[in-house]
């Protein structure tokens, strides 16, 4: 820990956090043009499609004033880019409502769920890998290696139902099937509505960073590191715990953060099973309304969200992995400017 | 002429190694029988899929194999003509995704650093978007239609197998009978195709595997969110978003369509892992 918190001292952390930050700014960028594009510039009319019957006159000109559609598109885009910078994604197309009102509570809902999910897959999906690589070839890794491979294959929604069948409608009623939360109050105050849809992204989330770490811990199981830890005659658990597992976490913290960025979009669809009142729900209803502005609000943000999880992963490799660490120090070290800026030490 | 049979060859040594393993046989067994039914389900069926033959959500009767669904229809007819629409259109998706890949895969390892680098961070770009949410996003801006969709899941596939084949072609790129082909002055396209290509069959069939496996899971989830095929179509997606609300009184309407795209989606997982892991055990070979 005392090297780790040397490394923030010096700087090299925060110089690197920066740069990575700043490379992701064009990225976003180039994500909002995208959502744009795939939505607002269609081909047709936005706001015929949108009222498709109910078109009148009137209502489309209100509509086509509301998206800017008369303008030329790039500037369609500087419109609403500029706001959506403001955190101002509009009003939606079927009332008055602000857009990011409406989103406020339901991401605090979302990111619940997601969290609550990464909090249980994470230790566990580490837990089973370190087991089965210890015990490789025998039967806790044969029986794991089955039941992620199935569990790896199967759609969300389809674990989705099955955990439902199982657990609150046919075999047992022990949990709710739909997630009634009230509207104003957050998902924490009913966690018995939380258990199913948590269950369900875990069992999704699980397989795949299981498998990755039992793969690495067994790559470092036969490292020669791990049999020098052995014959300096050191217990199996100080081995496995201090001197493998350190060394084969590295590898999967890339795996777990594409899998959180993975939960954002599986959440839609486990969401969406159970109504539970997040950002998927509303994507989903906004989809069926075509109801724009929320959608893309919803898409920008969830895309947004993987760039930052990617770059939290790239410093939680950096983080552990002492090799790098040192690299990134030691460039530090190498330049007075950032020295003095560091102050610390 | 060696050039042509060699990879043939090879790929027929791990086709062979592949289903040496148990997994790999049952992963057959389990996508020969899914496929099957949505084949020739059609031709079993003993009512047509739209017919109101018995009371909504009624059991099951020696008429009614599997009783009848939330309006009446026969499960057992509904679940035999429900196949077709998701598997066709998941193997569609993965083609036209897999294949698009593959082409920008191979086409950016084998250009310039710049060019290379270009693509590759274009490609990086597509990734941030979660599959399902792209496909929501255009699914909103353009309407739903199972083309668009079989059309915009391929389409989410590209930059991910892009990605993995480009990978490995540039380690590919990296060995010497590239760079006499080089040297001697073969065509781009040439050295692409017979050099290149040849060498990445292993990395694309496990692709296509896994791509397939996704495929389903989205193409079944945007039916399954009222967003693909409309009623009264029979479609196995359609059938679970149908049937969910009367799932104690009536199972097996949801029951039937989802062990089924279980079952698929667990042998094609099944085939590709003893796939993978047959490619391994030959480049382990190969370095030794």
């Amino acid at each position: 820990m005392g090297k780790i918190r040397n490394f923030f001292n010096q700087g090299g952390l925060l110089l690197f956090v920066a740069g990575r930050v700043l490379a992701g700014i064009p990225i976003v960028l180039a994500l909002s043009i995208l959502v744009f594009m795939a939505t607002q510039a269609l081909p047709g009319d936005a706001a015929v499609s949108y009222l498709a019957n109910t078109a009148t006159p009137e209502r489309l000109e209100a509509i086509r004033a509301q998206l800017h559609l008369s303008d030329p598109i790039w500037l369609q885009y500087i419109h609403w880019a500029t706001a959506a910078m403001h955190l101002d994604f509009g009003t939606t197309l079927t009332g008055e409502t602000q857009v990011t009102t409406i989103l406020a509570e339901r991401i605090q809902n979302t990111l619940i769920l997601m969290g609550s999910a990464g909090m249980v897959a994470i230790p566990l999906s580490i837990a089973i890998g370190v087991f089965a690589a210890v015990r490789r070839g025998k039967l806790f890794d044969n029986v794991s290696s089955l039941i992620t491979l199935i569990l790896a294959a199967l759609p969300e929604f389809v674990v989705a139902i099955f955990v439902v069948f199982l657990l609150a409608t046919n075999v047992f009623q022990i949990f709710p099937a739909i997630a009634f939360i009230d509207p104003g109050t957050l998902a924490w105050s009913r966690p018995d509505m939380l258990v199913l849809p948590t269950l369900t992204l875990v069992l999704a989330v699980t397989p795949y960073v299981s498998r990755i770490m039992r793969g690495s811990m067994i790559e470092v199981m036969e490292s020669e590191y791990i049999q020098m830890a052995r014959l300096k005659g050191l217990s199996e658990r100080t081995v496995i715990l201090r001197h493998a597992l350190p060394n084969a976490i590295a590898p999967t913290i890339q795996v777990i953060a594409l899998q959180l960025a993975w939960l954002a979009g599986g959440v839609v669809v486990v969401e969406a099973v159970f109504a539970y009142p997040g950002i998927g729900t509303v994507m989903i209803d906004s989809v069926k309304g075509r109801d724009l502005p929320i959608v893309q609000a919803i898409t920008l943000m969830i895309a947004t969200l993987y760039v930052v999880l990617n770059i939290l992963a790239d410093i939680g490799t950096i983080l552990s992995t002492p090799r790098l660490r040192t690299k990134y120090a030691r460039k530090n070290n190498t330049s007075d400017v950032f020295a003095a800026m560091s102050g610390d030490e | 002429m060696n050039k042509i049979v060699k990879p043939k060859s090879q790929m027929r040594v791990l086709t062979a190694l592949t289903f040496k393993q148990m997994y790999a046989k049952i992963g057959a067994g389990l996508v020969g029988a899914i496929i099957f039914i949505a084949l020739f389900g059609p031709l079993f069926a003993p009512h047509t899929f739209d017919e109101f033959i018995d009371a909504p959500n009624a059991g099951r009767s020696p008429q009614l194999l599997l009783g009848a669904d939330y309006m009446g229809r026969d499960v057992w007819a509904r679940f035999l003509c429900g196949g077709r629409s998701i598997i066709g259109l998941s193997f569609v998706s993965t083609i036209l995704g897999v294949g698009l890949g593959l082409i920008i895969g191979l086409f950016a390892a084998s250009a310039k650093a710049r060019t290379d680098s270009l693509i590759m961070r274009g490609n990086d770009i597509l990734l941030a978007f979660p599959q399902i949410v792209f496909v929501l996003l255009v699914v909103s801006g353009f309407g739903s239609s199972i083309f668009l969709i079989a059309l915009t899941v391929g389409f989410t596939h590209a930059p991910r197998t892009a990605r993995i084949i480009r990978a490995a072609a540039a380690e590919v790129m990296e060995r010497d009978f590239i760079k006499a082909a080089i040297a001697v002055g073969e065509k781009r396209r040439r050295i692409i195709l017979s050099e290149l290509l040849p060498n990445v069959t292993s990395p694309l069939l496990v692709e296509f595997g896994l791509r397939m496996t996704y495929s389903i899971g989205l193409v079944a989830a945007v039916s399954f969110l009222g967003l693909g095929l409309q009623p009264p179509a029979a479609d196995w997606g359609l059938m679970i978003n149908e049937n969910r609300g009367s799932m104690t009184v009536q199972p097996w309407a949801v029951l039937t369509p989802i062990l089924a795209i279980a079952i698929f989606t667990i042998g094609v997982n099944f085939i590709t892992d003893s796939f993978a892991k047959a490619a391994i055990g030959i480049n382990r070979k190969g370095k030794e």
